[in-house]
């Protein structure tokens, strides 16, 4: 149970190598110690990101996720719920890509519109059923900036979060009075190892500052967080920016 | 009917759905209870909601709304022996008996609380240095079980279910009926010392000096006061008025009563009304209008017992966020902890109202049962920015000093915390472990601290 003061006791990672999830987890360990979910394909990555958790305090179980599986979501999901209830769940996973490829290989692209927004979409049934039948917890959804407006240095990646965006929006509408709430997270550039080697977009951030805005973000019942919180007027702006200038800006 | 209703205690946090069954008689309890097992969610009972945090919520599963129930089976005037549903309120126990010349054995701050709620909390008042708690004034109770069965448990008859059940918090089966012993009464009226205190060391020495002279006592702090004034208090303490005490106009009705809710709060307090500036107005004029000393006055019962309850809803005047209690006791010898409690809290700056302390009595063979010799402690809270931290600190402070927190007030502690200030938990689990194996009896407090 998320308790009166927004405190969890349980969180399930989807993707949960990622930076932002493992930021997530250790942010809420710096409080209280709970039961951590990673839930991950199985690396040498995943092994270490356990023990750094365990270290922090948590009760760890690891379980497999593929996102190119379309069985592993509601495996994960019953794994993590037979250990109890899920208050929080951060779905946590995606990729880049690599926009010169996926410009031209239309293989690329379907696998990354598998990987970025089929593969949420899918979770995020599978999470809300679990959590409408528990009658309470949060979901964390992982969406971009990119997603505000596609920019042609990444539409695809930012083809899919729109996608993503629009369906945990839709989702958290679904869900009002069933005691589960859905929380959209939209973080500029983050300097992670998703963004390794690219070069820093203004209002760049953090993994840490993206964990304590969701953190807050659950605590408060908001739907919607921008990281850094100025995104929201940078993006607001560009959203109506006329497409001919939009198109020539630099990045 | 049935309804999924979105369920909340009384500090208005973290609401969950559940199926709410209003329920009239054992045959309606069991047909929800097995529903609730082939669910898979479980059930708890509600009464009347005054419990802080969600002890009367379960989501995603049953519910069971006990007012319904509320008849009184029989009572015997000579014993003031009563036997009542569960569904009864203390309110019109009060209603029905005052006039009669009996009272309640033990009233906590509010009349609107039901007889299952008050044994399933096992709740105290203002004499529990001279009474004890509500379940040492019940003979027995009739508790519908996982398997459907009723069982009359007493302290004798099976003490250990009996304990289990007092202060359970529902977690043991549904509390159907009880008979509860009432406490004979000349008048309606309350003999009333008052006294006021400048700070903490001769709040503490008037009530160790003097408790044992007054069968009801309780001091209101004011949180916010800090350094020599920290723990400045008003020391409310009597009892009942013998018909020869009361002055001779009321001495041909002496046992009029009434106890009616007199206004309503409307729901539309913005968050952030109480602020530190307003709530320390409050108490600074709250203090200076209480008389230095004052002897012998008398007051109706609504007024020395229940001065919230003239206030409907006023829980909603913490806004739409809501607020806790946190309520904790510290053992006799560790006022120290008590007063770095105190301390912490005035510096944290909590916009509280007055807090609550008073002097306990001896405990009782409750398993969760929260009243335990020593120093309790209540205030309200409105959440706020930090306080989750401070009060799993404060938590640290408590458990160090062997005190504990009260289960109808919590909605916030951390699990292992709780298991550290109740050493009997591992009893109370194995008795519902025996009564109910498959753990169709359940709550939001049950899954929250894995009870």
């Amino acid at each position: 149970m998320i308790d009166a003061l927004g405190s969890p006791s349980s969180l399930l990672l989807v993707g949960g190598t990622s930076d932002i999830a493992v930021a997530t987890a250790r942010r809420y360990l710096q409080e209280r110690p709970l039961r951590v979910v990673v839930a991950a394909r199985d690396t040498p990555r995943r092994a270490a990101v356990a023990d750094e958790l365990t270290a922090a305090g948590a009760a760890v179980e690891v379980v497999d996720f593929d996102a190119d599986d379309a069985g592993s979501p509601e495996r994960v999901v019953a794994a993590a719920a037979a250990g109890g209830d899920i208050d929080v769940a951060v779905v946590a996973f995606g990729q880049l890509g690599d926009q010169d490829a996926l410009a031209t290989d239309p293989a690329a692209a379907a696998a990354l519109g598998q990987v970025n927004y089929v593969a949420p979409v899918v979770v995020g049934t599978v999470l809300a059923n679990r959590m409408r039948s528990q009658g309470h917890g949060a979901i964390v959804a992982l969406s971009s900036v990119a997603g505000e407006r596609a920019r042609r240095s990444n539409y695809v990646y930012g083809s899919t979060k729109a996608g993503v965006d629009a369906f945990y929006s839709g989702l958290a509408d679904s869900l009002v009075g069933t005691g589960v709430s859905v929380l959209v997270v939209r973080p500029g550039f983050v300097r992670s190892k998703m963004t390794e080697g690219l070069p820093e977009a203004p209002l760049s951030t953090t993994p840490e500052a993206v964990a304590e805005a969701i953190v807050t973000g659950v605590r408060k019942g908001r739907h919607t967080v921008w990281v850094p919180g100025a995104m929201r007027f940078v993006m607001s702006g560009l959203r109506h920016t006329p497409r001919a200038v939009f198109r020539r800006l630099p990045f | 009917m049935s309804e999924t209703t979105l369920l909340n205690g009384w500090g208005r946090t973290a609401p969950t759905p559940a199926v709410l069954t209003p329920v009239h008689d054992d045959a309606e309890v069991r047909a929800v209870v097995q529903a609730a097992a082939a669910a898979g969610r479980g059930v708890v009972a509600r009464g009347l909601a005054r419990s802080y945090g969600d002890a009367a919520q379960n989501a995603g599963g049953h519910v069971l709304d006990m007012t319904a129930a509320d008849a009184v089976l029989a009572f015997d005037a000579e014993t003031g022996l009563v036997d009542v549903e569960a569904g009864i309120s203390l309110d019109e126990l009060m209603n029905r008996f005052v006039p009669q010349g009996f009272f309640v054995p033990v009233t906590p701050g509010t009349r609107l609380v039901t007889v299952g709620g008050a044994i399933g909390a096992d709740i105290h008042g203002k004499n529990h240095h001279v009474a004890g708690s509500f379940a040492q004034h019940v003979r027995w109770l009739d508790l519908l079980t996982a398997d459907g069965e009723v069982r009359r448990v007493g302290p004798e008859s099976d003490p250990d279910l009996f304990w289990a059940t007092a202060g359970g918090m529902g977690l043991t089966g549904v509390i159907l009926r009880a008979q509860v012993q009432l406490k004979r009464i000349e008048s309606s009226r309350c003999l009333v010392d008052t006294d006021r205190t400048p700070d903490l060391d001769s709040l503490m020495t008037l009530l160790a000096e003097t408790d044992h002279l007054y069968e009801y006592s309780v001091a209101w702090i004011d949180t916010l006061a800090k350094g020599k004034r920290m723990g400045r208090s008003v020391v409310t303490r009597g009892r009942f008025a013998t018909l020869d005490e009361l002055p001779a106009k009321r001495r041909a009705d002496p046992l009029k009563y009434h106890g009616s809710i007199k206004i309503s709060v409307p729901d539309v307090f913005p968050p952030g009304l109480l602020n530190l500036a307003t709530v320390a107005a409050f108490n600074e004029v709250w203090y200076r209008k209480a008389p230095t000393r004052k002897r012998d006055q008398l007051q109706s019962i609504p007024t020395f017992f229940h001065p919230l309850d003239a206030v409907g809803g006023w829980n909603r005047i913490y806004g739409p966020r809501g607020f806790v209690q946190y309520q904790v006791t510290v053992p006799f010898g560790q006022e120290e902890a008590m007063r770095e409690v105190l301390d912490r809290l005035s510096s944290f700056g909590t916009a509280s109202f007055l807090a609550v302390l008073k002097r306990f009595g001896p405990g009782n063979p409750g398993m969760l049962s929260y009243p335990s010799p020593g120093w309790t402690l209540a205030l309200d809270i409105p959440v706020m920015k930090g306080l989750a931290g401070l009060l799993d600190s404060l938590d640290e402070v408590v458990v160090a000093a062997e005190g504990r927190t009260y289960l109808a007030k919590d909605s916030r502690v951390r699990p292992e915390t709780f298991a550290a200030m109740y050493p009997r938990l591992d009893d109370f689990r194995a008795i519902r472990r025996r009564v109910d194996p498959d753990g169709v009896f359940t709550s939001d407090l049950a899954r929250r601290l894995s009870l």
